[in-house]
């Protein structure tokens, strides 16, 4: 039995909180990616522990928790951007579509493809808006001619919210556009390769208000179309846009369930006191 | 007990006391830097001045003009105006006619002399100018000919009238000749073609650049070709793919160790493995960008180290993050955005390979070379290493034409380096 402690609080030893078990259902019925017993090491540092947690097809799930709690950790293993980090080792089992994505048969290549990412600070590439939504389609070989090209563009900039504000101006700078506007072209550029799952990793956190309210209302539409997995440290932004919510602590997914049922009626003592706004 | 406080009062003017203090010091400070600043200016201002005051008048030279009577059957024996017959005619006489004409010189020494106040250089120019166009053949044609540079330091005061004729390199009959010449108006300081168009010579009259200035180029063509594609792969591999332990550790200390070598030890390898191991003969342009490229691949590898990491992580995620390989991160978009700053890199490694003198010294690119190198393996030498053997002459005339020759150097610097910061600046991108 592990006892974790919090540093956060005064006396440690009455926060002192058993983290056995995940409470809530981490199970789905149709699941589109499963993590099983997900163990991360960065060094020495065990980072994620034993994370098992279904995510559903069409579904938004929110991971929230306090910084360092493993979240983005845990999103970047879902599509294999950790592989980047020296240090990084994952254990366990991560399938997507009842396939083990760390088997050594899986090509990293076509899982990002399939699993997408926007990350916390919009990073357009220094290329036209264009260029920047048709990179993926391009290296993917998706497109065979310029025509269906230019339509792969048009649809995913109209999915992302952006096509009637940039549609006069593709050949311009990614980069010229505003925060949120970049936001939403890394969407669009996200989901030109018609990929299966989005992760996203506070995508907001960089973006005003009315941006952040936009891009909301994206993931609402986009979810209908595609999984999403959320990281975000706004709980108001968790509750308004995600089915499910997933809380971590200190490397432990501590409890998963309905939105709801997390915003009002927390099961685990240490859920009840972040969302409360005791800590984090 | 404790100390009663201080008033705001007492505190207020303490803290105006203090403040003023650490306003001293601030000017103090920057007094200090700026007069560093106009320390280093001084000295460059002195520099660039003597540099400029000496070299210019290396750029000129004084030129005698001859009406100089072409006569076919002496400079073209065999009438068919060619390479060989011109050769086996006798320029020499013809000038001689012209240069007695013009002095009146009579007497076997008065004759001698009065010809040695041309430029034994002249006999060449007279053969090109003829092969250039047979139909001056039989003319009579009113030419520039370059003066001796003992002439030419007299007409430039180095050479004093006041001196004893027997200590003196020119003849008191000499000087009336000069004196004459210059009377009427047929001596003349003109911009120096010989500067340009000559090669090394021991004639400091015709003493020229061009040779120095192809074999640069070459050696430099050669440096570049292998230096940049070399160092900014290995500086791709290293910062990109290669694993951190032990081995790229040392691999990276050395590099940085690299780049403070010595030049001339660059040279001592060349030496030892590109002439003493693979045979190659001395002074050829290409040994000289082979030492080159190896001197300034530190600099590049370095730089364009630099320039990788400056590229921000994200931009490598969101390559990644939609899937593109390893390969394509780098060549899509992290190349693109460190080319400026490798080219920055490359173009400063390259200005610095063309100061070099030391390591093409070991070579043997100090030889005295008297053809313009025509390909990579011609023997040659290079510009600074040109300047090095001028300087190193007795004639007065050197000394102009060595400042000169620095002029034309510092002239390629200051293009590279502008170039530089040109490339910089055109595709500096924003992210």
């Amino acid at each position: 039995m592990d006892l974790v402690v919090d540093p956060t609080t005064e006396k440690p030893e009455e926060r002192a909180v058993q983290i056995e078990e995940t409470v809530g259902n981490v199970h789905v019925d149709n699941p589109r990616m499963r993590a099983e017993n997900v163990q991360v090491h960065y060094g020495d540092k065990h980072a994620i522990q034993n994370v098992t947690i279904d995510i559903g097809a069409n579904e938004v799930v929110a991971f929230i928790g306090p910084s360092g709690c493993g979240k983005s950790t845990f999103l970047r293993c879902l599509n294999r951007m950790n592989d980047t980090i020296d240090i990084c080792r994952v254990d366990g089992r991560i399938e997507l579509d009842g396939k083990d994505i760390y088997d050594p048969s899986v090509d990293v290549v076509p899982l990002r493809a399939r699993v997408g990412m926007v990350f916390q600070k919009p990073n357009p590439f220094p290329k036209s808006i264009y260029d920047n939504v048709a990179y993926g389609p391009r290296i993917h070989g998706l497109c065979d001619s310029k025509a269906e090209l230019d339509e792969v563009v048009e649809q995913s900039l109209t999915k992302a919210g952006l096509w009637e504000e940039v549609k006069d101006r593709l050949d311009q700078p990614g980069t010229g556009l505003s925060g949120g506007q970049q936001q939403r072209l890394c969407i669009a550029r996200a989901i030109a390769v018609s990929p299966e799952v989005i992760l996203m990793d506070e995508p907001c956190s960089a973006l005003d208000p009315i941006a952040t309210a936009k891009i909301e209302e994206l993931i609402h539409e986009l979810s209908s179309q595609f999984t999403i997995v959320i990281v975000t440290h706004s709980m108001q932004q968790a509750a308004r846009v995600s089915h499910r919510t997933a809380y971590f602590h200190l490397g432990r997914l501590v409890e998963v369930g309905p939105t709801k049922q997390i915003f009002t009626s927390p099961q685990h003592s240490l859920t009840q006191d972040y969302i409360t706004g005791r800590f984090g | 007990m404790t100390k009663a406080m201080m008033t705001p009062q007492e505190a207020a003017q303490r803290v105006q006391q203090s403040v003023n203090k650490r306003y001293a010091a601030e000017r103090r400070f920057q007094l200090i830097g700026k007069l560093a600043i106009a320390t280093a200016l001084g000295f460059l201002v002195i520099l660039m001045s003597t540099i400029v005051s000496k070299g210019v008048p290396g750029f000129f030279q004084h030129y005698i003009q001859l009406d100089v009577t072409l006569d076919a059957e002496l400079l073209d024996p065999r009438g068919d105006a060619s390479v060989d017959s011109l050769f086996d005619g006798n320029p020499r006489k013809v000038l001689q006619q012209a240069v007695y004409a013009e002095t009146g010189a009579s007497g076997r020494k008065g004759k001698k002399e009065a010809f040695k106040l041309v430029s034994s250089g002249a006999q060449d120019r007279l053969r090109a100018m003829i092969l250039d166009n047979p139909n001056l053949l039989g003319t009579t044609q009113r030419i520039w000919f370059a003066v001796d540079d003992d002439v030419d330091s007299f007409l430039r005061g180095y050479i004093k009238r006041e001196t004893p004729e027997s200590d003196r390199r020119l003849s008191d009959r000499q000087i009336g000749f000069i004196d004459e010449l210059q009377a009427q108006g047929k001596i003349e300081y003109q911009l120096s073609d010989y500067l340009f168009s000559g090669s090394a010579s021991r004639n400091a009259e015709m003493a020229g650049v061009k040779g120095a200035v192809v074999g640069s180029i070459l050696t430099l063509t050669i440096t570049l070709l292998l230096a940049f594609p070399i160092g900014v792969a290995t500086a791709v591999y290293l910062e990109e793919f290669a694993p951190k332990n032990r081995l790229t550790e040392i691999i990276e200390v050395n590099i940085n160790n690299l780049a403070a070598v010595p030049s001339v030890v660059f040279g001592i390898l060349g030496l030892a493995v590109f002439i003493g191991f693979f045979g190659f003969q001395r002074s050829l342009p290409l040994v000289g960008g082979f030492v080159l490229a190896l001197m300034t691949l530190p600099t590049i590898i370095i730089s364009s180290r630099a320039a990788l990491k400056a590229v921000p992580p994200s931009i490598r995620d969101a390559a990644l993050g939609m899937g593109a390989s390893r390969v394509q991160v780098i060549t899509h978009h992290v190349l693109p955005l460190a080319m400026p700053g490798m080219l920055t890199g490359t173009i400063i490694g390259m200005a610095q390979a063309l100061g070099e003198t030391a390591p093409l010294l070991m070579i043997g690119m100090v030889a005295f070379i008297v053809d313009t190198p025509t390909s990579f393996v011609d023997p040659g030498t290079v510009l600074p290493v040109q300047i090095f053997m001028w300087a190193d002459f007795a004639e007065r005339m050197y000394v102009a034409k060595t400042s000169a020759a620095i002029l034309i150097l510092l002239t390629f610097l200051i293009v590279m380096n502008a170039l530089a910061v040109v490339l910089r600046k055109k595709f500096e991108r924003r992210w």
